[in-house]
């Protein structure tokens, strides 16, 4: 018996001397991202964290003293309300849109041949070969007074169109930015899926729409959901797009923010307008998440 | 007996792959129907057909005397249980059995009383709240069962359906199956490649190979009078002897030994002679032979100790033939190297063509 002992306490022995190894190989493996995530994202959160707190003198010069909370105080000014509502709808109809135009194609991607996927897939990704910028600065030529679009409506006797510069305008650079964020998840989705639950759906007396609703749709949620935090989230703090399409008039919050730190040099306000974006983010996501997860 | 389901020279294309060649077969009501055959033959297809997944190249699906065309599955009389049972995942138990009523507009009393009969029957009413991922094979597969059966439809596709179970499992829910089977009076056709299975359960087989149907009986039929060699070679263990017919009365082995056998094959055909291993039986070289029996003198190779059998390779002028002897008390045990007589009754070899 006293055998059976010493050999189960040195099979332990073994098993933790095994865990502890492989979680000090775990570590080194991770240490690198680690170092990174610390140096380029944590680091400089708490700088902006602490600058938010900060104070400017009458000289316009940014004073760490006290924890002064005037720059929270702000965000409650209507000019903040009235550009965080327009950047909240802005990035939800973005959502909405990307949504709407990528679950039927991702959909026929997902159904097509592997050949033909692979390449609806690269046609998907092709526009990430080319600068951001330029793809941007295109669609002010597109968008122009004497842009296609413009000379299109006018070849049909219409009006001249002027989007640049409009809201309209933001809508759709951001639509075209964001669109692949929302494909490729969807995609992943829908080529994960067993379709013979389709078939049992539709085997059980459900036509293809209901079909779609009953099986497709509730499976593919996860997609949905990534899509959709991919697409919301950079399109709520969106910054190159709205600069470069839109007017005076759309500022949004990451204009915004960028001119506070930029023009105002108010790095208090602009460092508290950072912090709140990003905590309505963090909120939005975690209810997101969990109303998605509830029904996987 | 009217007939359930009835295909008429149904034939299924895929490019250039011919999947199921021309299929001529009429299941009758009440009936268990199984299609066996090895794999790619076109069973999956067939049964796909019938369900509405699939349609025809060529020919035609009656339904109760009803042509299918190109109607879709939802507008089927029949079920399918599949053979990954594709349960809902992101549904109860209870939601999965009730989704065809509730495609169907049933009342919610109707189907809350149904879904229940089904689950009792399927002995799994405690789990009705369970996700399937939560139960195990045997209860998944009884779970696509339920959900099927719920329904009554006329007919019931069943597609290999117990492939993924182990054996133990496997023999029970055979069974199980054949039991509910009867009780419910439902028309099976049930896809399969395990001939034990096939033979066991089924009022009638049907044997496809390479999309054609060889040949279509009763599981003795099947197994005692098989028609082609493929079909010989496929149902069980079989011994195949090439030969030569003689006579319409007569047929040689290879090594020239000359047995009587009723054959329609031209004289000269070269045939082959398909006899069970168990249908030999062994005699010391002195022994008295009852009168009638072929016999064949072959010394014993090897052999196998399978607890409740011995089998035997016996070396003879026909070829080596596998024999299959019952360990019983009192039958006499040859050991290798030991020369004996092989015999067996005609009655029980079958001539096919080659
Ligand atoms: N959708 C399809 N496209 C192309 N070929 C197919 C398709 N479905 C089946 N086939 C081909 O048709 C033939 C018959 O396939 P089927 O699935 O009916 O075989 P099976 O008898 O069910 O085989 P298994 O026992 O392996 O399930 C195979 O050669 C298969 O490759
Ligand atoms: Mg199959």
């Amino acid at each position: 018996m006293s055998i059976d002992v010493r050999d189960t306490q040195t099979e332990v022995h073994l098993e933790a001397a095994a865990e502890k190894a492989a979680s000090r190989r775990g570590f080194l493996l991770a240490l690198p991202s680690w170092l990174y995530l610390i140096l380029f994202f944590a680091v400089p959160l708490v700088i902006v964290f602490v600058y938010s707190f900060a104070s400017r003198s009458s000289t316009g010069l940014t004073r760490l003293e006290r924890w002064n909370l005037e720059s929270y105080r702000r965000l409650f000014d209507s000019l903040v309300a009235e550009i965080a509502f327009r950047s909240l709808v802005l990035a939800i109809a973005t959502t909405v849109i990307c949504l709407i135009v990528s679950y039927p194609f991702a959909y026929y991607i997902a159904t097509r041949r592997p050949l033909v996927r692979n390449v609806l897939l690269v046609l998907v990704m092709i526009p990430f070969w080319s600068n951001f910028l330029v793809r941007t600065y295109a669609w002010r030529v597109i968008l122009g007074t004497d842009g296609p679009v413009s000379q299109l409506s006018q070849a049909f006797g219409g009006e001249p169109i002027r989007l640049l510069f409009t809201v309209p305008a933001v809508l759709i650079g951001l639509v075209y930015g964001f669109l692949p964020f929302m494909v490729l998840p969807l995609y992943a989705a829908l080529e994960r899926m067993d379709w013979s639950l389709v078939e049992a759906a539709r085997d059980l007396y459900a036509d293809g729409w209901t079909a779609f609703r009953k099986v497709t749709w509730p499976l593919s949620r996860p997609g949905v959901v990534a899509g959709s935090i991919l697409v919301f989230i950079p399109a709520l703090g969106a910054y190159v797009t709205p600069a470069i399409l839109g007017g005076a008039k759309t500022t949004l919050l990451g204009d915004y923010i960028v001119s506070q730190f930029l023009a105002a040099r108010n790095q208090p306000f602009g460092s508290a307008l950072s912090m709140a974006v990003m905590a309505v983010m963090l909120a939005a996501v975690i209810v997101y998440f969990r109303s998605g997860a509830r029904n996987l | 007996m009217s007939t359930a389901v009835e295909l008429t020279g149904v034939s299924k294309l895929f490019g250039d792959v011919v999947a199921v060649d021309g299929i001529d077969l009429a299941i009758a009501d009440g009936e268990f129907f199984s299609l066996l055959g090895p794999s790619g033959c076109g069973k999956t297809t067939t049964l796909r057909m019938i369900a509405g997944f699939e349609f025809p190249t060529k020919g035609s699906i009656e339904i109760h005397g009803r042509e299918m065309g190109l109607e879709p599955p939802n507008r089927r009389p029949v079920n399918t249980v599949f053979q990954s049972y594709a349960l809902f995942p992101h549904m109860s138990v209870a939601e999965n059995v009730a989704f065809g009523l509730r495609m169907k507009r049933a009342g919610d009393a109707e189907i809350a009383e149904r879904v229940t009969r089904a689950l009792d029957q399927v002995q799994l009413l405690l789990r009705a709240d369970a996700r399937p991922t939560q139960l195990s094979g045997g209860q998944q597969q009884r779970v696509a069962l339920a959900r099927a059966l719920v329904n009554e439809p006329e007919v019931l596709l069943l597609d290999e359906p117990l492939g993924a179970l182990d054996l133990k499992l496997r023999q029970a829910m055979q069974i199980e199956l054949k039991e509910l089977q009867e009780r419910v009076g439902i028309t099976f056709v049930y896809v399969t490649h395990d001939q034990v299975e096939a033979l066991t359960m089924s009022d009638r087989i049907g044997v496809m190979d390479n999309g054609k149907l060889l040949q279509i009986g009763a599981p003795q039929d099947i197994y005692e009078h098989p028609t082609s060699r493929f079909v010989a070679d496929f149902i069980g263990e079989i011994n195949l002897l090439p030969g030569k017919v003689i006579d319409s009365a007569t047929v040689e082995l290879m090594g020239g030994q000359r047995v009587p056998a009723e054959t329609d094959f031209a004289v000269d055909a070269t045939i082959t002679v398909a006899v069970r291993p168990e249908r030999f039986v062994l005699f010391d070289l002195e022994e008295n032979v009852p009168a009638g029996r072929n016999r064949l003198e072959g010394i014993v190779s090897r052999r196998v100790y399978h607890g409740d059998v011995f089998f035997y390779d016996i070396d003879t002028p026909a070829g080596v033939l596998e024999v299959k002897e019952e360990n019983r008390p009192g039958v006499e045990l040859y050991e290798v190297g030991e020369k004996m007589l092989v015999t067996w009754d005609s009655a029980a070899m079958t001539v096919v063509r080659d």
